[in-house]
């Protein structure tokens, strides 16, 4: 069965991702990262952040609530239950700092069938309220026995 | 460290305890019952319930940001593939090796094993020292 690839372009209103100190820790702690700009806003300050600074990684924090829906969209056809994230590439400008307001949008880049799986590519933009960006992805879900 | 092409970076070990992929889901928000109920994972035939890949992303990011003490601003760019699954209490190793230096632009080739497993291949993280 040919994919259905009507969804390649497919762009999803933004979401909005208010950054926080505890949730910044949370995540850091995770990771097992100890850098005082994670947790302690002086240190953070210090290090020339406006507030606590989050790892690079929480990106995937701010963005993937914006590729829920995309992911689910029913016109990407996509098989939730067969899907594993194959993967992932992320590219960082603006640090991302508690307080921060920041929007991320999806867009389906596109759909292909190799060896009888889907892959399925998003790309996600994230700016911060200064319009500044702060996140590029690029998430690569693979659907078995398409 | 001169982070000279061909030279490897500090390698990372970690050994995410039982509990690790609940704390993950927490911080990150996903929940797939795949990551924290047993149970559910091996009805859905995986051995138990496995770690997220994007945890075992994290750590190699954590991996490369050490190689600039932990500087958030350093890493530019890191693109991996996930493969196999990772589970908790087993350790997970991450290695790498300068692949090219460009002035204060340093490329690395990173790898998270765990026992025979490749969790993350390909990995290339862009770092500005």
């Amino acid at each position: 069965m040919a994919l259905k690839t009507d969804a390649v372009g497919k762009e999803w209103p933004g979401s909005t991702y208010q950054v926080g100190r505890e949730k910044i820790k949370e995540y850091a702690n995770a990771l097992g990262i100890d850098n005082p700009v994670h947790f302690d806003v002086e240190a953070a300050r210090a290090a020339g952040f406006r507030d606590v600074v989050a790892p690079p990684m929480f990106a995937v924090v701010y963005s993937s609530p914006a590729v829920g829906p995309a992911i689910l969209d029913p016109e990407v056809e996509l098989n939730f239950a067969a899907m594993v994230h194959g993967g992932q590439a992320f590219e960082w400008d603006e640090p991302a700092c508690s307080g921060d307001e920041i929007t991320t949008t999806a867009k389906c880049l596109s759909i292909e069938e190799k060896d009888g799986k889907g892959f399925y590519v998003f790309e996600t933009n994230s700016v911060n309220q200064d319009g500044a960006q702060v996140a590029r992805g690029t998430w690569t879900l693979i659907v078995r026995g398409v | 460290m001169a982070l000279n092409e061909g030279e490897a970076i500090p390698e990372l070990r970690v050994t995410p305890d039982k509990y690790l992929p609940h704390r993950y889901a927490g911080a990150s928000g996903d929940f797939n019952p795949i990551h924290i109920d047993d149970e559910f994972a091996k009805m859905v035939g995986l051995p138990r319930n496995i770690l997220h890949g994007l945890y075992s992303m994290g750590l190699v990011a954590k991996a490369n940001a050490a190689v600039a003490d932990g500087n958030p601003r350093a890493l530019k760019r890191l693109s991996v593939q996930m493969r196999g699954m990772g589970v908790p209490e087993q350790e997970i190793v991450v290695t790498g090796t300068v692949k090219s230096r460009d002035g204060n632009r340093v490329v690395v080739d990173t790898v998270a094993t765990q026992g025979e497993t490749a969790l993350i291949k390909n990995a290339e993280a862009e770092l500005e020292l």
